[in-house]
């Protein structure tokens, strides 16, 4: 379906210049908020600018009251809704490429080959045997996933006297995420695929097929189906039963003229919001796969994305230092 | 959305002279901004709020093929530097002076984000022209520099006779007879000849000179050689595509560049093509122009290579 026969919502969007590449688009209690790649933040829904990096911004992660951002300065900065900011982690200039945030108020970062975590427990770090290519905690027992080349490892950094766990399978890995109920790992790889780890034991899933490395993915709310990018369509690869997507084929919804580069799911529905590689911006229902138009397709791709806790909002921002929220 | 930011390795073995050539990108007068990708910080003597440290991290694709590497670091590297694409015109990277460049070049073709907005302009090997003759019998990287590289920098011909000069340029032609060899000293060249090559550009693959291939003016290397191909009968695209196909499959290790500008029946269009060991890159180029000689030309620099198998392979093309 073209995007102008689609129906749309885009007379529900107040749209901003946020001036350059939107890395991150949170809310902060009520309002969006967002993270550019000069190293700024901007609040409340855009009508306020806080210098938070003196370089680029390269990840970021929001606990719902503070939008944590890393930058090519090597600080890791909390900012709080109000435009207050407080410098977390100092690493000296070195890049700090990817973070997380984790129950209980943990948080983890990454500077090359090195992850660190701050608990209550105080910091810890990790020597890797390549570079970090994602960070994720797993929802429950602080169990930090931390992926590199030929695999995973599985830490532990409240427990120092366990050895981590790797899980092995050739490749580079990059971003990764757990599913909610914490029984599988997911890394996105260099090569255009997925590969799956089921916790307990180790079983492989791979999922492949993918034209292009697929850079977002996420599960839905209920957890039965995990979404990603890396196609002209939304690709959704089956997680209701203990196997996975073992032996299944993926669904497919939303396809259209360019990829889609970037994907959340909402928090309560059965609805993904995904932005595509032209600018496109869609919300579409896992059921039927019908598709409701936000944002024309225009400018850079868009790169970030973000719904409100309660589902009733969802900010965006694109390559290109557009941004947006969709107020439903 | 707008441009492909060009990328310019600059490869060379220990000592030949890479940062004195950086540093003159650096600091000449051009107005362009640079971002830099360094093996080591505190060489670059210029202040540039954009360099970065590389980690020289080659990984394997997860694909079978020992040869398709990638530079895991570049991609973290260049997906970071993207969200200030504003901030500069061309990225430089600097390799160490044991570097393989084709995990650098491949990087290029193999992540579709770098791809995507980003293009590799042109392999510089700066090379020694006291030393590179040594270089090229004890170090095979020396070697694949010289082979790998579009431009060469000639470097520090101050320091030896005419004579000298001209036995090690025969030695890099024997390697690489397409490269273009600037004569240097402390890598003073104009940087027109060193940036904006469009080196891998497809549009820019215009000529594959014929004088190189028949020439006897150069010493044939002995482990590292070119080979050139060429037919006046039209290929057939049903028999050329599974040939080329299946020899970078299974000689793709062995091959470190090719090139090919193509005439294919019943095809107005000349096709061009370009490979990195086993990653080709090809599309139709533009239409032959009246009165051109449509022939198609190959070339292949490799370790190793079968110049009968190839030739014969080739020949097997025609339509």
């Amino acid at each position: 379906m073209a995007a102008a026969e689609i129906p749309s919502l885009a007379a529900k969007v107040r749209a901003l210049e946020a001036g350059s590449h939107v890395v991150a688009a949170v809310f902060l209690g009520e309002s969006a908020a967002y993270a550019l790649g000069e190293g700024e933040v901007l609040l409340a829904d855009g009508s306020k600018r806080t210098q938070a990096h003196a370089g680029a911004i390269l990840d970021a992660a929001s606990d719902g009251s503070r939008l944590f951002t890393s930058g090519d300065d090597g600080k890791l900065v909390a900012t709080n809704a109000e435009g207050a900011t407080e410098v977390l982690v100092d690493g000296m200039g070195k890049w700090i490429d990817h973070l997380a945030l984790g129950p209980d108020g943990a948080l983890a970062w990454s500077v090359g080959k090195t992850a660190h975590a701050r608990t209550k427990k105080g910091d810890r770090s990790l020597e890797l045997p390549s570079s970090v290519g994602g960070l994720a905690f797993a929802p429950k027992g602080l169990r930090l996933a931390i992926t590199h080349y030929n695999g995973a490892t599985l830490w532990f950094p409240n427990a120092p006297e366990a050895k981590p766990e790797i899980l092995v399978w050739k490749g580079s890995h990059l971003s990764v995420l757990f599913s909610a109920d914490g029984r599988f790992l997911i890394s996105s790889m260099q090569e255009p695929a997925l590969h799956g780890w089921r916790v307990a034991d180790g079983h492989h899933m791979r999922m492949t097929g993918y034209p292009a490395r697929v850079r977002s993915l996420a599960f839905t709310a209920d957890g039965k189906w995990l979404a990603s990018s890396g196609a002209n369509e939304v690709i959704l690869w089956p997680f209701g039963s203990k196997d996975g997507p073992t032996g299944k084929e993926p669904r497919m919804i939303g396809r259209q003229q360019a990829r889609v580069a970037i994907l959340v799911c909402h928090p309560k529905q059965e609805v993904i919001a995904a932005g595509y590689a032209d600018g496109l911006l869609l919300l579409l229902r896992l059921a039927d796969g019908a598709a409701i138009l936000v944002r024309q397709p225009e400018g850079g791709a868009v790169s970030a994305l973000g719904w409100r806790a309660d589902g009733q909002a969802l900010a965006f921002g694109t390559e290109d230092g557009k941004a947006g929220v969709l107020a439903l | 959305m707008s441009e492909k930011i060009p990328v310019t390795v600059l490869t060379g073995y220990l000592g030949a002279g890479k940062t004195t050539l950086l540093n003159r990108i650096l600091s000449e007068p051009h107005g362009k901004k640079f971002a830099v990708i360094v093996n080591e910080f505190g060489e670059i003597g210029i202040d540039n709020e954009l360099v970065v440290g590389a980690d020289e991290e080659v990984f394997e694709m997860n694909n079978g093929c020992v040869c398709c590497t990638v530079r895991g670091d570049l991609i973290r590297i260049i997906d970071g530097l993207l969200k200030r694409r504003g901030r500069f015109d061309g990225i430089l990277v600097e390799t160490t002076g044991l570097a393989d460049p084709a995990p650098v070049a491949q990087t290029f073709f193999m992540d579709d984000n770098v791809g995507d907005k980003t293009a590799l302009d042109a392999v510089v090997t700066v090379a020694d022209a006291k030393w590179l003759k040594d270089r090229l019998k004890d170090a095979p990287e020396a070697k694949n520099q010289i082979a790998f590289a579009d431009v060469i920098l000639l470097n520090k011909t101050d320091l030896v006779t005419p004579e000298e000069l001209r036995e090690v340029e025969l030695r890099i032609r024997a390697i690489n007879p397409f490269a273009r060899v600037h004569r240097t000293e402390r890598c003073a060249v104009p940087l027109e000849w060193v940036l904006g090559q469009g080196a891998f550009d497809l549009e820019r693959i215009l000529a594959i000179e014929p004088e190189f291939l028949d020439s006897d003016l150069h010493t044939h290397d002995e482990e590292v050689q070119s080979i050139a191909l060429s037919s006046e009968p039209p290929l057939d695209p049903d028999k050329f595509f599974p040939w080329i196909q299946e020899l970078v499959a299974k000689e793709g290790p062995k091959i470190l560049r090719s090139k090919g500008i193509l005439s294919f029946k019943n095809d107005p269009q000349r096709f061009v093509f370009q490979g990195v060991h086993m990653v080709l890159d090809g599309d139709h180029q533009r239409t032959w122009k009246p009165g051109e000689k449509r022939e198609s030309r190959l070339v292949f620099i490799g370790r190793d290579l079968d110049e009968a198998a190839l030739r014969k392979g080739f020949a097997a093309c025609a339509a």
